[in-house]
């Protein structure tokens, strides 16, 4: 997504994460990109930590699983590249190469999935020094285009369960993690009865 | 372990399920010595909180011993502590203004939309009490998993019985954040609703913090015996009309400040408390508001009014007007416990503060059923229930 979609999107001081019509700005990135169609997602969250903390911890991709709920691994190539698995329905995984194509220290970093990879998808986050005192405002985008046939069906599942609550939840788990170095769950794994 | 389960409208069995584990570095495992029964888990008994699930185990009001830690807990095996119903991460925005159960992170990303969609945004997690706010496992049972125990827990000194600080963990804090959001003043009148524990605590708060009276109102005369005994004067709703009363015991002028200490579960027959019951049990999920719309009414100009009672959805017939055209000041929310545990450790210590006459039975925690049908069915003699995991173990 350039950055010229992110200041056409919106005649309001909003992200373009908040734009009404996203399905529109979305269409314009595939057009741009010659993909099928797009749909895109995103959302904004304050974490209270230093940008440059956190740009230097989402940088390394290889962070990236241990709060993104369907990424398995985040394995970065020579270069500007990654390789990523991410878990799909039925015990499937998908796997894609993406490349940086935007990165300034401190404020953003964005990448898009390399020409003739199974899952088109670009990516982008912002670190934005939030009002004195309370931390950074973290702004992530992606934008991808549903593929079709069974894989697609499998994708669609993924992202679409519900794309903007999912967005919602990955940011949330980043800034838990960024905070308080946890995770937090309230799951309860079975445990062996106390002796 | 053993522990209590919800299952449905008036349905809490004890159940055996798995022992907790350490989940996160900076979590830990009590083993609890007492457990309470509060007015909050009569909101669900009722089911009147949405996202409960069959099997979620309840209680928020306990204390016990650490039995595990996690690499990064602070305490130590051993310790007894109090555990603050509101889990707080510490860390975060709200944490940082002490405001922690508005806590940003403790509510799992998962857990957190559901909040976000009734409230605007979510609040923290709580110990046991649905999973709109977290779905953590609550301390009505043998063990629990405490997370974030280096910022949570208190640790009681040796030689305070868990009788005197076991309240520490919610009602206590409850009653005094109550009276403190009422900003007492020297000569202020200040009304209670419902004389519960959260009540009756309020009203020895507003006394200790100045005011020069109290005025307490309920309809259960062990429960207002109770606030006589605090040195509250009383008014029982079944007798008089309240604004009334409260009119005439203030020369006119109104009491300077109400707090509504009963919450969205009002009792008494008036004519909006009757429709509001017919709505919820319906589940339009309008809350029975009837003691918030008799305190806006009730309270003086230029008053303050202060909310412990716990609301959960809408509220209908609101008299908003009262409100914006006396100018009244509104304080409420979920306690800040962790931010009154020191101050009122000390006090008890000191022995300025007694929590013990409010204890009316003490119970096995195996017969935790029976203990939330009296404190449901027989409010006047039953003011508080408290549960012992250890007792009759012995026995069995
Ligand atoms: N804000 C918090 O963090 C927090 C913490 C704990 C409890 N609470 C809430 O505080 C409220 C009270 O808790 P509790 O443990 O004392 O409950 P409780 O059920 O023991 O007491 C409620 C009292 O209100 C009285 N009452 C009912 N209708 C009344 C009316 N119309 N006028 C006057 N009194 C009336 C009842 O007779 C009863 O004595 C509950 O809503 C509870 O959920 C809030
Ligand atoms: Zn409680
Ligand atoms: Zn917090």
């Amino acid at each position: 997504m350039s950055k010229d979609h992110v200041e056409s999107a919106r005649e309001s001081d909003a992200p373009l994460t908040a734009a009404v019509h996203q399905r529109d700005v979305a269409k314009e990135v595939a057009e741009d990109r010659g993909w099928g169609e797009a749909a895109l997602v995103g959302r904004t969250v304050t974490i209270n930590r230093p940008r440059a903390h956190l740009y230097a911890f989402w940088r390394d991709f290889r962070n990236l699983a241990a709060f993104m709920e369907n990424v398995e691994s985040v394995t970065p190539g020579d270069g500007q590249t990654s390789h990523w698995v991410v878990k799909a329905p039925a015990g499937q995984t998908v796997e894609w190469d993406a490349v940086i194509t935007e990165d300034v220290a401190d404020a953003l970093i964005a990448w898009e999935s390399v020409d003739g990879a199974d899952i088109k998808t670009a990516g982008r986050i912002e670190f934005r020094d939030g009002p004195p005192g309370r931390g950074t405002e973290v702004t992530a985008t992606i934008v991808y285009d549903p593929p079709g046939g069974d894989l697609g069906k499998l994708i669609a599942k993924l992202f679409q369960k519900e794309p903007k609550i999912q967005a919602r939840r990955e940011l949330r788990r980043f800034k838990q993690l960024m905070e308080t170095g946890e995770v937090s769950t309230s799951d309860a794994p079975d445990a062996a009865p106390r002796g | 372990m053993r522990a209590l389960t919800w299952h449905g409208k008036h349905d809490v069995r004890m159940d055996t399920v798995p022992d907790p584990q350490i989940v996160n570095p900076r979590d830990a495992i009590i083993k609890i010595t007492s457990t309470a029964i509060c007015g909050s888990d009569l909101h669900l008994y009722d089911s009147y909180i949405p996202s409960m699930h069959r099997g979620d185990i309840l209680g928020h009001e306990f204390m016990g011993e650490v039995v595990e830690i996690g690499p990064k807990s602070t305490l130590q095996k051993g310790q007894r502590v109090v555990v603050p119903f509101v889990i707080a991460c510490g860390q975060c925005f709200f944490c940082g203004k002490q405001q922690f159960s508005a806590c940003d992170n403790s509510n799992p990303a998962e857990k957190a939309d559901l909040g976000e969609v009734a409230y605007g945004y979510a609040m923290s997690g709580l110990f046991g009490y649905s999973h709109m706010t977290g779905g953590y496992a609550g301390g009505q049972a043998e063990y629990v998993r405490v997370p974030y125990s280096d910022v949570g827990p208190i640790v009681i000194p040796d030689g305070l019985e868990d009788d005197k600080v076991l309240f520490l963990s919610d009602i206590l804090p409850t009653g005094w954040m109550a009276a403190e959001n009422c900003d007492i003043e020297p000569g202020d009148t200040v009304a209670v609703w419902g004389c519960g524990p959260v009540g009756l605590f309020a009203i020895q708060s507003a006394l200790l913090m100045g005011a020069h009276r109290v005025i307490a109102i309920d309809h259960y005369p062990g429960r207002l015996a109770l606030a006589k005994s605090m040195g509250a004067e009383i008014i029982n709703y079944h007798d008089v009309k309240v604004r009334e009363a409260l009119m005439e015991m203030t020369g006119g002028i109104g009491p300077d400040a109400c707090i509504d200490a009963v919450g969205m579960e009002s009792h008494g027959f008036t004519i909006d408390n009757v429709i509001d019951a017919v709505k919820t049990t319906t589940k339009l999920g309008t809350d029975r508001a009837h003691v918030l719309r008799e305190v806006l009414m009730a309270c003086r100009k230029g008053g303050r009014v202060s909310i412990p009672g716990v609301y959960g959805g809408v509220g209908d017939k609101i008299p908003i007007g009262a409100l914006m055209q006396k100018g009244l000041q509104v304080k409420t929310g979920q306690t800040h416990v962790q931010k009154y545990l020191r101050p009122l450790l000390e006090m008890i210590g000191e022995g300025k503060i007694d929590t013990t006459f409010l204890i009316s039975h003490r119970l096995p925690l195996e017969q935790a059923p029976e203990g939330y049908k009296m404190f449901k069915e027989q409010q006047n003699e039953v003011t508080k229930v408290v549960l012992k995991p250890d007792w009759g173990k012995e026995a069995a």
